[in-house]
């Protein structure tokens, strides 16, 4: 764990760098809340009367429709019940939002700051991983969700969704077909699997989302933010209905949220698990080799 | 009965359309925004293949009628076997096909572990090294300790096995029963 710790340290140092130079705010919003987002299938954990935050994400659009342009914030996020190699309750989540901008100007930050790390960290930019060389630069390959699950799986997901098809088609049949010599950034998923994005102009079955893979291991998620009110509401109230069909619990709205996103200027953001970035750049088979405590 | 997905573990037992497997490999996964899963490698116990398959949370997974029995070989009858329960000296008959070419090592009140699924006898583990004598084999080479060099012995119940050129008819041998191969030498006949 000694060497492991150190390249955490300076990871964490050079991200702060990379957006310093880029003009963005560090910031801190609360871990505690009383409303975490609406998502199917992301569970909280209780803390009091509150919740810990699954992400931050509510409360930085807060800050981008308060007038912030460009912010990051790195800090621990906790979801209830997820442990496995890649998984662990609480983890520590880099995001970051862009007024002014959607996902494709996230993707160059992205490809910017990865490439960034590898370099200072390791003195190169391709990765050593699980037995793959995978060079980080200069092309990452932009592979759309429907055109994947034609090819893999013998469907397209933007028709008829099926939300219990698309996950398990997902692991068993997509995922493992990706390129795994360069990073893949899988695109434009169906707007059912993507509830704080907005819709694709001109293909309002798909959402502006998409999801970083490096060697296989799903590094990062980004959207171009939703800032319609009513349509954000329309979907947190129908994740609401489902979740309570499942028998899992329903958080209250976060009205305070859903009150000012109108003022939210188009924005494009992202959430990067730092501990998965950690297992790249360390060639680790599990998070067991990059938390220095693991429960 | 049933397991959640949630009770899944590396090396529990499971049914499937009726066939029971157990899990050896077993990784949690979550694409992101969607539900946990779990992906197992999973093994026929009755085939011995392997496949894999992805369980979601919400999946329940039928729990087998499995019970492992410690019983003592007693004799054989005709194409079945006949095995007693040291502790209720009951009487059970395991036919031939569960036991396999196992059943060249079967000796007198050998102690084997027994798996049954629905009452079923469906995999028979005897002792790592089992005690036979030889049957039949070319007089021994005298002062020959090579272990190398091997001629063809056989047991009572026909099993051909290579020995060493020391041994000789009468010697009692250690066989290993994972190899079906000679082993060592335990005394001279």
């Amino acid at each position: 764990m000694g060497p492991v710790l150190g390249i955490r340290s300076k990871l964490l140092r050079v991200i702060r760098e990379f957006f310093h130079e880029r003009d963005f705010l560090e910031v801190e919003t609360p871990v505690r809340i009383p409303a975490p987002a609406l998502e199917l299938h992301i569970d909280a954990e209780p803390a009091g009367e509150a919740f810990l935050r699954t992400s931050p994400e509510l409360h930085m659009k807060r800050l981008l429709a308060a007038g912030h342009k460009r912010i990051f914030q790195v800090g621990p996020c906790f979801r209830r019940g997820e442990r496995g190699d890649r998984h662990h309750p609480e983890y520590t989540m880099l995001e970051w939002y862009r007024a002014d901008a959607d996902y494709r100007d996230i993707l160059l930050d992205t490809k910017g700051l990865v490439a960034r790390a590898a370099q200072e960290i390791l003195g190169r930019t391709n990765l050593k991983f699980r037995g793959l060389e995978i060079e980080l630069m200069p092309v990452w390959e932009w592979v759309p969700v429907t055109e994947a699950f034609k090819q893999y799986a013998g469907w397209d997901p933007s028709v008829n969704f099926d939300g219990d098809r698309f996950d398990l088609d997902m692991v068993d049949k997509v995922e493992p077909q990706l390129p795994r010599n360069t990073p893949v950034i899988l695109a434009d998923y169906p707007a059912e699997a993507a509830a704080l994005a907005r819709r694709k102009p001109g293909a309002p079955n798909l959402a502006e989302r998409w999801e970083l893979f490096i060697g296989g291991m799903e590094l990062a998620n980004a959207y171009s933010e939703l800032n319609d009110p009513a349509e954000q509401r329309a979907r947190f109230e129908e994740c609401a209905r489902r979740r309570k069909d499942l028998g899992k619990p329903v958080y209250p709205l976060d009205e305070e949220f859903l009150a000012v996103i109108a003022s939210m200027p188009p924005s494009g953001g992202i959430a990067l698990g730092i501990d998965r970035l950690l297992m790249l750049l360390t060639d680790s088979a599990s998070l067991d080799d990059v938390l220095p405590f693991r429960d | 009965m049933s397991y959640s997905a949630s009770d899944l573990r590396k090396g529990l037992k499971i049914e499937l359309d009726g066939v029971p497997f157990e899990i050896v490999e077993f990784q949690f996964v979550k694409p992101g925004k969607g539900q946990g899963m779990y992906k197992c490698r999973i093994k026929n116990l009755l085939s011995g293949n392997t496949t894999d398959r992805t369980f979601r949370e919400v999946d329940h997974i039928d729990k087998p009628d499995m019970e492992e029995r410690e019983l003592h070989y007693s004799y054989p009858e005709g194409d079945h076997f006949v095995f007693m329960d040291p502790d209720t000296y009951e009487q059970v008959t395991i036919p031939a096909e569960a036991i396999g070419d196992q059943k060249y090592f079967l000796t007198e009140d050998l102690n084997v572990s027994i798996l049954f699924h629905n009452g079923k006898a469906i995999n028979v583990s005897l002792p790592s090294y089992v005690e036979k004598v030889i049957a039949e084999t070319e007089p021994g080479a005298r002062g020959d300790t090579a272990t190398n060099v091997l001629k063809p012995a056989k047991l009572a119940n026909g099993y051909e096995v290579g020995v060493p050129l020391f041994i000789n008819q009468g010697d009692t041998i250690r066989i290993d029963t994972r190899t079906g191969k000679y082993f060592d030498r335990v005394s001279k006949g």
